[in-house]
């Protein structure tokens, strides 16, 4: 490991914390271009409804206003609809029906925000309610309306199915089962809700035709991609600029139509328009997450679990957006064997359309990965209680075991690397375990209601080996550009964006670790597509498995030619020098060398005869495999008698995330998850009436948790390199939020356990808790 | 102090921000983060929600925290506000600035202004305050990155700080 230069496993501080720490960050919002206008959406108050007529005359009078824009406009244009990430389409602008509440109907460019909200008002639309559809049952239902009539050969509601794994031989597995334990459970819609909500500034110089947008993306290269066919502009001309990211998780992936419209906006008036999203409308209309309704089996023999069974629905909303990799429609779900050694596995997925938002994200999570780790998890826990063992015990006996990696899993994954009884035993050990338990049975005959949690997830992420990942047809490789300058300071530039993960410090190490260049002395760049080579973006954990060894393998490329550099100027061969940290030296004599500063400096200066000049380059990588995080999350709770709230007593986190570069930062990011998956277990939720009106769409009614309701974590790691990644990292930014959520809700299940109680639904409520108290005759 | 200018519609308001005098003819209807914002050019004060539940426009109005989204801005008038570009001393980081850069307390920056800004009125009020204390002092506030440990950490390493200064 290098000390000078702060490579890996260094917690330096952060680089990118100056500009935040004295306002000085720039985000959309921030934005300010010479004669901006500003345009606002009005959104649709039913959730299906013909529209009758839009009016816009009232608003197109109001002084300030400079235009109104309708869906018939959008439709002279051909952009009345846009295409989904999933391959279907989405209305831009509604024009025949609108089908979800908060659907975007119009627009309001004006030269301030202000007017824009008051124009809004003053647009009178003819709607002609129609019954909504708000569940994946309700959409199957022989009278249900059809939600998307406008589609050629759509005649019912149903959007996908889709199969993983082997049916024949899990018949077998069930069949020859001595006990089969069952969870029917939701994973309720939740939202992403990052702090900063959506928003663009969109700016098509009349004079040179360059479209530069300035917008919150998660993937801007694949954003410029999708706008020049959506928009019909030429590639060359489009610029996305992804300014500072105020949060993301997932919300930052999809194409809005906001975006669209003040594309049009832009290109139709000849001046920059801004439009920035409030608080609803990111709640109402852009990318949810979850709305899994799960059936899970599993089939035992003794304490062996033999076979798992699974068969869900996706309540997808009005258009299919789901943002992920086209071959796989319920994601990654079929990650559902987990952390354990299950023979056969079989996984049936359908997805409907219903009058809800569109575009399924993964929240903090890699494609559906969440959902397939919490019905897992549930589900041993069911059998735990079931069978009468330990669930930590059931755990151990089932887990693959090290020694079987790389393992085949029975759905078709190669996971590269493990260890789960390790980060288990860990877990157990940190939490106090088995002295827990004597105090939880202690308390119980005092009265008082104590429960202990375990989740063991696994993690598929690093999306993706080219082969079987694209999105939209773009195969999900990223890249990495570093240019080394002749004074020894470098720019990585990138084709992912970081929306907080600390991206412009731990790449820079990465790069300090490679080359031997200090950390300070490399800028990272990322977010603008003028300037940063093509890459398909942050999220799904893919930044550091991906970008991440993109950054390694360029980096070493660098410092093969740095070698034949640093040969010409010792005068010796290239293999007569070895490398240390920050130099080469001729082997047997150290004093002879030459640092990565000297090489740098000759690369413009004193080049061997016949070398291309300079010290850059770029590297795409198309990662051999996924990677694997795991590890095990152990919550201890308290459940009030009275009330029925409960409270995390201890949230105990074990770790494997490989090699971990930035150790503090890794931290952070777990922290993090964690809150998001307590939030999502204990109060975040989208639910809607049987009118399709949101019930969760704004920050008093979506609750999210605040420093006052957030537990306490306690950390700890082991380290299970990724055999193929150059330095073995794994990726670890939503690993919390995948695995949590079941250690939470396990644990208030086993606090209650002894009364018979196997399930709660999430967001695990107190009138929940207390009903179940109640039926159990717990109540007090 | 707000009188009616000659604009029609809008009133003159003045006040110190930062420790600068500013002043504008403002619509009634302004609000104080639009005029921070828009009007000052402060754009280190960000909007969340709309609905004075996550915090990330709270500024100093008078030494009190202070959602700017729930506040007019002519109800400011004739007050001291403090932003975050007013946190810096002489050029240097405001203890609380040291102590969030110190101890990762911030991850994407959004909310960052203004848990700094409560956790100084905190501090000015308590110098030495347990982590209950400060997680009931900026639970009117939202973070989706942290975790909100290191947000507490950092509060207690800028006490620190200015307990050693003091």
């Amino acid at each position: 490991m290098s000390t000078e230069v702060r490579g890996l496993g260094h917690s330096v501080k952060r680089k990118e914390d100056e500009r935040f720490l004295r306002g000085k960050g720039t985000y959309v919002d921030d934005i300010k271009l010479p004669g901006m206008l500003h345009m606002e959406l009005l959104r649709s108050p039913f959730a299906h409804a013909r529209i009758k007529s839009v009016d816009t005359s009232r608003a197109a009078a109001l002084p300030g206003v400079v235009a109104v824009v309708t869906g018939e406009l959008m439709a002279q244009h051909s952009l009345a609809w846009m295409p989904t990430l999933s391959g279907d389409t989405q209305a831009v602008l509604a024009t025949d029906k609108v089908r979800f509440q908060g659907q975007e109907v119009a627009a309001v460019v004006a030269e301030s925000a202000y007017i824009a909200k008051d124009a809004l008002e003053l647009i009178d639309v003819d709607y002609a309610p129609l019954p909504a559809v708000t569940s994946p049952e309700r959409a199957q239902a022989p009278d249900a309306p059809l939600i998307r009539d406008e589609k050629e050969g759509q005649t019912d509601n149903h959007i996908f199915h889709w199969e993983a794994g082997d049916k024949e031989a899990t018949e077998r597995a069930f069949a020859e089962a001595d006990r089969v334990v069952t969870l029917d459970t939701h994973y309720p819609r939740c939202h992403p809700s990052p702090l900063e909500c959506c928003g663009c500034v969109a700016d098509i110089n009349p004079a040179t035709g360059k479209a530069t947008i300035y917008m919150t993306s998660q993937a801007p290269h694949a954003h410029r991609t999708l706008f020049a066919i959506v928009a019909g502009l030429p590639e060359h001309m489009i610029r996305i600029v992804s300014p500072d990211i105020g949060g993301g998780f997932g919300n930052k992936v999809p194409i809005y139509p906001g975006y669209v419209v003040a594309t049009a906006a832009s290109l139709l008036l000849g001046r920059p328009v801004k439009w920035i999203e409030d608080r609803t409308g990111n709640l109402i209309s852009t990318g949810f997450a979850r709305d899994y309704h799960m059936h899970g089996e599993l089939a035992l023999k003794g304490d062996r679990i033999v076979g798992l069974r699974t068969s869900l629905e996706s309540d997808e909303g009005a258009f299919y957006a789901d943002a992920q990799p086209s071959k796989f429609r319920a994601g990654l779900f079929h990650i559902v064997t987990g952390s354990y050694d299950i023979p056969a596995a079989h996984v049936v997925a359908d997805g409907y359309y219903t009058n809800k938002a569109p575009g399924g994200v993964a929240y903090r999570c890699s494609f559906r990965v969440t959902e397939a780790s919490y019905l897992i998890e549930r589900l041993v826990d069911v059998a735990a209680h079931e069978v009468g063992i330990d669930p930590a015990e059931l755990r151990l006996k089932n887990f693959i075991k090290p020694e079987q990696f790389p393992y085949h899993s029975a759905t078709g994954f190669v996971y590269d690397s493990g260890d789960y009884p390790k980060a288990m035993n860990l877990a157990l050990e940190k939490l106090g375990y088995a002295e827990l338990r004597k105090e939880q049975a202690k308390a119980r005959e005092e009265g008082r209601l104590l429960g202990i949690g375990l989740a063991s997830f696994t993690e598929v992420v690093g999306a993706g080996p080219g082969k079987d990942y694209d999105i939209a047809g773009l195969r999900m490789f990223d890249s990495a550009e570093l240019r080394v300058h002749p004074t020894g300071k470098a720019i990585l530039k990138l084709g992912v964006r970081s929306q907080g993960q600390g991206h412009e410090t731990t790449f820079a190490q990465i790069v300090a670790e490679e080359i031997g260049i200090p950390y300070e002395d490399v800028e990272v760049q990322e977010g603008d597509t003028d300037n940063t080579p093509y890459g398909l973006g942050t999220y799904a954990s893919r930044s550091t498995p991906v970008a991440g060894a993109a950054t390694a393998v360029i980096s070493r490329k660098l410092r093969e030619k740095a070698r034949e550099i640093a040969a010409h100027l010792l005068e010796c061969a290239p293999d007569d020098l070895e490398w240390e940290t920050d130099r080469f030296f001729v082997k047997g004599a150290p004093e002879r060398s030459k640092t990565i500063q000297d090489v740098a400096f000759a690369a413009y200066t004193n080049l061997p005869e016949g070398m291309e000049a300079g010290l850059e380059g770029v590297h795409y990588y198309d990662p051999p495999n996924m990677t694997y995080p795991f590890g095990t999350y152990a919550v201890v709770v308290e459940v009030d008698r009275g009330t029925g709230q409960w409270k995390p007593l201890r949230v105990v986190a074990v770790d494997d995330c490989g090699v971990r570069i930035n150790p503090m930062i890794v931290e952070g990011q777990i922290m993090g998850g964690l809150t998001e998956g307590y939030a999502i277990a204990a109060m975040e939720l989208i639910t809607f009436d049987e009118d399709g009106n949101c019930i969760g769409s704004n920050f008093m009614d979506y609750l999210i948790p605040t420093a006052w309701e957030t537990p306490e974590f306690e950390l700890g790691e082991t380290v299970t390199p990724s055999p193929h990644h150059p330095i073995g990292a794994k990726g670890v930014g939503e690993s919390a939020t995948v695995g949590s959520p079941a250690a939470y809700v396990n644990a208030v299940v086993d606090a209650l356990a002894h009364a018979g109680v196997r399930t709660f639904e999430m967001p695990v409520t107190p009138d929940k808790v207390w009903q179940a108290l109640s039926e159990a005759g717990l109540a007090e | 102090m707000t009188q009616t200018t000659s604009e029609p519609g809008t009133h003159a308001v003045e006040v110190t921000v930062n420790g600068e005098k500013r002043a504008a003819g403002v619509e009634p209807r302004l609000l104080l983060v639009h005029f921070i914002r828009e009007n000052l050019g402060l754009t280190g004060t960000h909007i969340g929600c709309d609905t004075t539940s996550c915090g990330a426009c709270t500024v100093l109005v008078d030494g009190v925290p202070t959602k700017s989204c729930t506040m007019f801005a002519v109800q400011a008038a004739g007050s001291e506000i403090t932003t975050v570009e007013g946190l810096l001393q002489n050029g240097k980081h405001h203890p609380i600035q040291a102590g969030f850069h110190e101890e990762h307390g911030l991850q994407c920056g959004f909310c960052t202004p203004g848990m700094m800004l409560t956790s100084v009125a905190l501090l000015a009020e308590n110098p030495n305050p347990t982590n209950e204390q400060i997680r009931w002092a900026i639970s009117g506030q939202i973070c989706r990155c942290t975790g909100y440990q290191n947000i507490v950490k950092a509060v207690q390493n800028a006490a620190a700080r200015m307990r050693e200064t003091s």
